[in-house]
């Protein structure tokens, strides 16, 4: 019995007597129970695969396929050691290394010429707007495959094949429209009065841009960031067409190469190496999982 | 906001001359060359419609296309109804919530890598997780990945593992549902299924139609996972059409009926698409509509 508020206790005692609320609550206590069981479960269905991977890199080759148990029985790093030498003259690091030397560009120039370009679509008037916007969402639907042959023969006249500018060029240019548009529909949303109290103080736009309008798209800005990084960390048909020299490889296609080698013979090696090639995906995405969702949910997004 | 045209422009120009270059131009030489035979080494020779009618008797060519659509029509109705289905389980006032919405987005994240291909390499293979799993049941080991429809199955999984992201866009369509509906509902004595399909359904269709175009447009075009899982088979039945015009043109560099074959792609994708559009005037309700829902 609460002594204090005996009002409040009464008002229990009396809930707890009304069977219609009493039904009502255990009904609702039932629908959350069945809500997290149904979470629960198909969470770990999803995710078992990943922690098995995790798991299995420390299991000698033999215990991998055995158990179907997340602990090890006997720890082994043996598939960290020979995964990391890989089967050429190179090691896992420095596929690494070759990964970041195109997609830290990429991210670079996304950003750049995707604000750039945003800010011009969102604030000014152009002739032929419409149809510049048009072309822009029919870039997005376009399946890419129909221009890989030509831009392989573009990239092969200018003499780049067998190097990472292929792979970041175009996006000196805002050819990926999905950023765009997600960076149009951001300005959209923002109110003006900034920029037009900055612009009647003097500000040309170049200050305007810099100024007040980079800062506000800072969140949205991140997002197009990350996804660029995360996308083009997984790409795998770029490097596989215009990479050919394995000193050059980035981590997809060793990974590709480290299982083709072994003919899936030493899992241990192969599922290590993977799961090292997703880790800094996975604390990229913990770290700024929010800038995902907003991205996500505000503009929309393939994935 | 500006009526600066010149500045305007200028701020765009990075996008048209991308446009010019990257895209319009390539996507109009790629038809120019559909009509060569091109090796790469020799200079290209005209030969009219020649790939398109080698095409029309190629045994490959029908396969791909109808895998390809196989996979499609496989992947996307199932990870949509997953997603949603999983979004709508979310909707509640949960604690954990946060937690939930990240362990299943996380999947959509990596799911195009080339280490989760691996992944589910050693999870289908015949001495693999799977079968490993199954035999505690007394199942005996299923060839996943040597059985044509096992082999779709395997690796249209995988798609539909990485729902994820169409998740959260379904849960925040979901949150905005005005809570007022459903209790105007309550009120006329609706059941959760009605309200359900009468009213959530309805107001969330703009989501689902992008979701659907978002989706079909990224399935069409699906490669790493049954290029570095099947390689294709077993008997070409997971030889999607991306496989098919990247082996046709950089295996056997055989550019002119790559491109052949990259156009008819498109063509198909861009029929497919157009009938999603004009069909969404049927299901889909935009809030500002008159007289709709």
């Amino acid at each position: 019995m609460n002594k204090i508020f005996p009002e409040k206790a009464a008002l229990a005692a009396d809930m707890k007597n009304n069977p219609l609320l009493r039904a009502e609550l255990r009904k609702q206590k039932i629908g959350a129970s069945i809500r997290y069981v149904i979470l629960v479960f198909f969470g770990l269905v999803m995710l078992y695969p990943l922690f098995w991977m995790f798991s299995a890199a420390f299991k000698p080759n033999h215990e991998i396929f055995s158990s179907l148990s997340l602990w090890p029985k006997e720890f082994s790093f043996d598939g960290f050691i020979n995964g990391w030498k890989t089967g050429t003259e190179y090691t896992f690091g420095r596929f690494f290394i070759n990964t970041l030397y195109y997609v830290v560009p990429k991210v670079i120039l996304t950003v750049i010429s995707s604000v750039i370009v945003a800010y011009g679509f969102a604030r000014f008037e152009i002739p032929f707007k419409k149809f510049w916007f048009v072309t822009l969402v029919a870039t997005i639907l376009l399946p890419t495959s129909v221009l890989l042959i030509p831009q392989y023969l573009m990239f092969r006249e200018m003499g780049m094949l067998d190097s990472y500018l292929p792979l970041y060029l175009p996006m000196a240019f805002a050819t990926q429209g999905f950023f765009v548009f997600m960076l149009i529909q951001f300005l959209r949303g923002l109110p003006t009065d900034m920029e037009e109290a900055a612009q009647i103080d003097g500000c040309n736009s170049y200050q305007l841009l810099w100024y007040i309008v980079v800062p506000m798209l800072k969140p949205a800005i991140i997002s197009v960031a990350l996804f660029q990084f995360m996308w083009s960390v997984n790409d795998f048909l770029g490097p596989l067409i215009y990479i050919s020299s394995v000193e050059k490889y980035p981590i997809a296609l060793a990974l590709k190469l480290s299982i083709d080698v072994t003919e899936g013979t030493q899992w241990n090696e192969i599922l290590a190496m993977a799961s090292i090639a997703i880790v800094p995906s996975i604390v990229v995405f913990l770290i700024a999982q929010n800038y995902f969702v907003e991205g996500i949910s505000s503009g929309g997004v393939k994935g | 906001m500006y009526e600066n045209h010149r500045l305007g422009l200028l701020y765009i120009s990075p996008y048209i001359i991308g446009l010019l270059l990257f895209t319009a131009f390539p996507f109009l030489s790629s038809l120019i060359i559909s009509f060569t035979d091109y090796d790469l080494i020799n200079p290209p020779e005209y030969i009219g419609l020649d790939n398109y009618r080698y095409m029309m008797e190629d045994e490959t060519f029908y396969q791909s296309m109808w895998v390809t659509f196989a996979y499609v029509f496989l992947t996307i109705p199932l990870k949509l109804a997953f997603a949603l289905f999983i979004a709508f389980v979310l909707n509640f006032k949960l604690r954990g919530i946060k937690f939930f919405r990240t362990a299943y987005y996380i999947p959509s994240i990596l799911g195009s890598s080339v280490a989760i291909a691996v992944l589910w390499r050693a999870i289908f293979s015949l001495d693999g997780l799977l079968n490993n799993f199954l035999g505690i049941f007394g199942v005996e080991a299923i060839s996943w990945l040597g059985e044509p429809v096992f082999a779709m199955f395997s690796v249209t999984l995988l798609r539909v593992w990485q729902f994820g992201s169409a998740m959260v866009i379904f849960l925040a369509a979901l949150q905005s549902v005005p809570q007022s509906q459903y209790e105007a509902a309550l009120i006329d004595g609706a059941s959760k299924w009605q309200m359900f399909t009468k009213i959530t359904i309805p107001l969330i269709t703009p989501v689902i139609f992008f979701n659907f175009i978002m989706q079909t447009t990224q399935a069409f075009q699906e490669f790493t996972a049954p290029y570095v899982i099947t390689g294709g088979g077993p008997a070409k039945s997971t030889y999607l059409f991306s496989l098919y015009i990247y082996e046709t043109a950089f295996k056997y560099f055989d550019l002119g009926y790559g491109s052949a074959l990259a156009w008819v792609l498109f063509v198909a994708v861009a029929i497919f698409t157009a009938i999603s559009f004009k069909s969404s005037k049927y299901w889909v309700f935009y809030s500002g509509d008159k007289g709709g829902k």
